[in-house]
Order: C-alpha cells, then structure tokens, then sequence
C-alpha cells in the first residue's frame, strides 16, 4: 500500500486564489450552458481546462457578458465582498425561473485584511474543481428537462458596502417556488471556499398527491 | 405496544395509514407495506413540524400562488431584512443574446461593452450660477410647486397670482396669465411631455390648462378637488393633481368628465407628485410624511413607505436604473432615502443635515442633486451611489424650494423665497452658451446677470 506521500504545496496568494474562483465560475456557467442545452451545441468549442474537455461558448455577446463577469467576480473576491453567485435558467417564455445554480463563497478574512497567503496543492484544487465539473456534466440524468427556450442570468449576492459599477444593478433573488435542492461538491483554495447547489423546479411528475 | 408510538403528538407524520388503526398482526419489520411504523428517534421533529405548518411559501418569494395578508406580511419583512442587513443582490445589466438568433447581435449589448470603464476626469461644476433672474411675488410655501422647465426649453414660474414664461432660447418673458384674486394664488405649475401646454393650479382648487404658444386658456377642471391643488404630474393625456385634500386625481383632459381615477392614499396635502419613466408608476408624496407608489393600471398602492418623519415633497425616479425612487424628508427628517419599487426595499438612507426641498437625477451621470433650506439653501450634488458630495452650489439667501432640470440636462433652475431664479450648469455646460439680451420691457426678469 503506498502511502500517501505529503504532495507539495503550492503558495496561493489572494490574487491567485480570486483568479481560480472566477475562472471556475466562468468554465462552469460555461459548462451548464452546455448541458442543460440553454444554447444549442453548435456554439460551444472545446478546449482543455483541469484535466479534462471543457466547453467554451463562441457567441460574441455572451463571451463579453461572461468576461465582464468574471473580471468583476475576481474584483470583489479580492476585496472579500462576494457572498455568493447564482446562474438562474428562466423560460424565455414565461420568465420563470426553472433552475438556479448556487455558488456560495466563503471568504477568510484574514487573508484580505491582512494580505497573507496561504498553503496548498495546486493538483489538489484542480482535482476539486474536476469533480464538481463531472457532476456539473452528469446533473443532466435527475435534472427535469428543459423543453422550452431558455435565458440565462447572473446574480452576485455582495456585501451592502460595496461599489456598484455602472454596468451592474439590483435585482431579485429570483428564487424559485417549491425547489428540490442537491448539493454538489465544493472546492477550497484555504482563501475562498466555493460550495454548489442546484435547486430545480419540481417536476410536475414527481410530485406526490 | 406498537414500536415507536407513543403518545398522540400534536402533529401527523407524513404518513400513508393513519396510525390509529391495529387491526392487522404486529410485525417488527421495516418492510410493512400495509402501515407505516415511525422511527421516532430518527425523526427531525422541528423540520417536520416547520414542514407542515408553515408549508411551503416562507422561503421563496417569486411564487405566483396568492398567500394570505400576513403572509404577505412576512415576506416583506423577510425582504426587507434580507435586502439591508448583508446582502445586495446585482445583476449584470447587458443581458447577454437569447440563444435563438445567432445572427444579428443586439446593439445595445455590444455598445456598451464598449464604454471606457476607466474613471473620466472630472468635469468642472462652476460654484456660482450661470444666470439669476427676478422673482418678485413668488410665493415661499414649501409645499407648492412653482416653477417648471418644459421640454420646449421655456421656464414657466409662477409669481403670486402670474405665471410667467421665460423663453431660454433667446431669453424673451411673457406673462401667460394673471388669475383673479378670488381664484387665490398660482399653487402648481407643470409642462405637458409636449412642451406647449401648461397646467396651473390654483388655490382655488381648479386647474387650467393654457396653450402657450397661442397664450389661451383651453379648459378649466373644476369639481375634482376640494381645496388647493399644490402638485401636478403628466402622462401623456392624463393629468394627474394632488391637492391639499389629500385626495389625487388622474384627469383624462381629452373628455368632458375628466375625472378617471382618484387615488386615495394621504390623508394631508400631496405636495410630491412624480410618474416614473415608464408611466406605469406613480409616486406620491404627503405632508403626513407618507410616501405612495401606485400601479397605473389597477390604481391601488404598491408600497407604502413611512419612513420619512417630515413631509415628502421631493420626489425623482432614476433614469438609469429602472425602479429606483430616491425621495427627500422636509425639515425634522432632512434625509435621502432611496428605494426599490419592485421589492418595496429600502436601499440606502443619508442624513443631509437640512431639508430637502427638491431632488433631480442627471440625465448624463450617475448624480443626484437635491436643494435644501436651513442654513446653508444649498444646491448639493452626489455621486450614486456612494453618495459622495461632489459639489455644493451656495446663493440662494432662502430656502431653495422650487427647481427644474433643462430639455439638454445639463442646466438646473432653481428658485426661493429670496425672490430669484438661479441657473446653474451643473450637470454640464451647454453646448451654446447662449446669452440673452436684456429686455428693455418692465418685467420681472429685467435685471439679467444681476444676483439681487
């Protein structure tokens, strides 16, 4: 049996740690867009990220939303502002919200007021982020299906400090009636901890008399 | 006797067989089909119980299904308290594509996009006003609403029992109106979205509305309210007066009976009255410090703040954010409070340490002006929303109760008790500066570029 050997640590630094956050963010809205189909395959391009094929959408306004997103997200993750971001799904129809993926942040403290940098192994983290990817991937076999056209959404939820640029505004939870809810896993990079959630509308067949 | 049930709680698992029912032999197996045997131990009481009672519409709020008052109750609070205490809840404005058409992408998305985020240096704000211009007579009543700038670049202000029209074009004053001394002073002026049809109200509780251009009367509404009418509001052909009776009142002007909604809502004068953009909301502001927003199409209240201890007189509804409502308390409460008419959450409250007379938002950047009286009569500009004073603009000798913004957006009109109108280039310099010449004519704009 070998024994697990210490594996190096990498050093993370606040800047590093919001940079792997938000690109996480931006691979898994990426990858969500995908599976749940919200825009058809064709528009998606495949390149390599954390060990295994991820989708990236080629759509010029969409890649803009989710840059201008992600530089943002990075933003008030190194300020320690960010609460937590949610993709909702709506019908393009009816604008109800069908599914809402929560990405709930967990900042230290102390490494933003104090600017120290912590410890740990960059393959350790990548091998988080992989698994909540596979899931992500394989959410489509209990997710109800999406027979309508969707929209996507962000939501951050930030602290009531905050600077609001101009490109951003308040809005609604969005929340959804009656959701079932699954956990996924969540990854940790000893500065930001992510956590994942998917809450679904109840699928009209499911529900018990 | 049977594992697991002991007494009769309070409440009911979710069960399949009620548990009363013992006509079948014992088994001790999990597996009974036939009735449904609880495991008390491995029970979450409380979740079960929260499960049941309160059911399913305590966290969520989007739900189309009606609930009771109280429920509605709570979930405002629930809003509330969620909205203020830690978190704020943004969304991207430019919404990406819908993914339908891959084809032609929406301007506004990649126009946008396009705009230097970087910070602009910062434009000069002159500390003096442009222009200041006679007011003899006008009245200094802090709940009337005197003095507007129509979307045809002329000021109309209402001195006593005159309204004046000061063209800002080329600076020429007429004198549109003097009512009789029983129709009681001009109380409300306001421009129609067209810019040549005024409407004044008067003490008397009338209103007339005047086309200035051919400087006649076109209609009198009379019978609508029972005392003075202190605030106007158009929407197109409506109307809207707010009178010291509390009462506010939509008036088709088109038709004979031109009363088509009444809004019931304040119990002392509605001295704010202001439609949002969109003319679907109206906002309406009361000397009982009650602040109303009503749905255009069912005519009932969508929120009612009671947050301000003074009488409400300033209203503004964000040009750039839509639901957003900043409002202004008079002279015991001296606060901005800004507001999310689609929650009904209070956004941001700032103490400005004078009455607030009068609020305007910029058309060109995200500023917030307001007019004050004690001590100072002060012209205050912020910066939204960190509400950061980027200038104070001082002149005005009393309270600055009355103002109004340019058609361009970048001039303010300002009027007081101290018997001027103030210009101010404060949300930009015109592209023209125009200079009027002065008019040789005995009137009460004579004396131009004369601060009294």
């Amino acid at each position: 049996m070998a024994s697990k050997t210490v594996a190096a640590k990498d050093i993370i630094t606040l800047h590093g740690s919001a940079a792997i956050v938000s690109e996480f963010f931006c691979y898994a809205a990426n990858s969500i867009l995908y599976n749940r189909a919200v825009y058809p395959e064709e528009s998606f391009v495949k390149v390599k990220k954390y060990g295994l094929p991820m989708l990236l959408i080629e759509d010029e306004s969409v890649k803009s939303f989710m840059s201008n997103l992600t530089s943002q997200i990075s933003e008030w993750l190194e300020a320690g502002k960010l609460q937590r971001v949610v993709l909702v799904i709506m019908s393009k129809a009816t604008g109800e919200v069908l599914e809402r993926w929560n990405f709930r942040i967990e900042t230290d403290n102390e490494v933003v007021d104090k600017g120290v940098s912590r410890e740990k192994s960059d393959k350790e983290i990548m091998r988080e982020i992989q698994a909540i990817m596979r899931q992500v991937a394989s959410s489509v076999t209990y997710l109800p299906c999406l027979d309508e056209t969707c929209v996507f959404d962000v939501l951050a939820y930030t602290d009531t400090d905050v600077a609001v640029p101009f490109t951003w505004i308040e809005s609604d939870p969005k929340l959804i009636a009656n959701p079932q809810m699954v956990k996924l896993h969540g990854f940790d990079t000893k500065i930001h901890k992510v956590d994942t959630l998917v809450s679904y509308k109840n699928d009209e067949w499911d529900e018990e008399e | 006797m049977d594992s697991g049930i002991n007494t009769s709680s309070h409440f009911k698992p979710q069960a399949r067989c009620p548990l009363q029912r013992n006509f079948l032999p014992k088994k001790t197996s999990k597996e009974n089909p036939e009735r449904f045997i609880p495991n008390r131990s491995a029970m979450d009481f409380d979740y079960a119980h929260f499960q049941l009672t309160e059911g399913r519409n305590v966290k969520d709020e989007a739900t189309k299904v009606s609930s009771s008052p109280s429920r509605e109750a709570y979930r405002k609070q629930l809003a509330e308290t969620m909205n203020l205490n830690r978190t704020r809840i943004l969304a991207f404005r430019n919404k990406p594509q819908t993914p339908v058409q891959l084809l032609p992408r929406e301007h506004s998305v990649y126009s946008l996009y396009q705009q230097p985020k970087s910070v602009k240096p910062r434009r000069y704000i002159p500390q003096n006003c442009e222009r200041a211009l006679d007011a003899p007579d006008i009245v200094d009543d802090f709940y009337l609403n005197l003095l507007d700038w129509g979307s045809a670049n002329v000021v109309a202000i209402a001195l006593g029992r005159s309204v004046y029209l000061w063209d800002a074009s080329s600076g020429s004053v007429s004198e549109l109106v003097t009512v009789d001394e029983d129709m009681g002073p001009v109380t409300s002026i306001n421009w129609a979205q067209d810019g040549l049809n005024l409407a004044v109200g008067l003490d008397n509780s009338e209103v007339q509305l005047w086309d200035s251009v051919a400087s006649r009367k076109v209609r009198t509404l009379k019978d609508g309210h029972q005392s003075r009418v202190g605030s106007l509001a158009w929407n197109s052909h409506i109307l809207t007066t707010g009178g010291m009776d509390g009462k506010i009142i939509d008036n088709d002007v088109r038709v004979r009976s031109h009363v088509v909604k009444t809004y019931r809502g304040h119990t002392l004068e509605v001295c704010g009255l202001k439609w949002s953009e969109s003319g679907q909301h109206l906002a309406s502001g009361g000397n009982e410090n009650v602040v109303n927003v009503w749905d255009c199409s069912t005519g009932r209240s969508l929120h009612r703040f009671q947050e301000h201890t003074s009488a409400v007189k300033a209203l503004a509804w964000c040009p750039f954010q839509s639901g957003l409502l900043a409002t202004g308390g008079g002279g015991e409460d001296r606060t901005i409070k800004f507001w999310n008419t689609r929650t009904g959450a209070c956004l941001n409250s700032v103490d400005t340490g004078s009455q607030v007379c009068s609020l305007i938002w910029s058309n060109k950047e995200r500023e917030l002006l307001s007019s004050h009286g004690f001590t100072q009569n002060q012209l205050t500009l912020w910066k939204y929303p960190s509400m950061v004073k980027m200038a104070e603009l001082n002149g005005h000798t009393s309270r600055v109760l009355y103002m109004s913004q340019s058609p361009d957006g970048c001039t303010v009109a300002s009027a007081a008790g101290d018997e001027t109108l103030r210009l101010w280039n404060v949300f930009g310099i015109p592209e023209d500066a125009k200079k009027a010449a002065p008019k040789a004519v005995p009137q009460p704009f004579s004396n131009v570029n004369r601060i009294r």
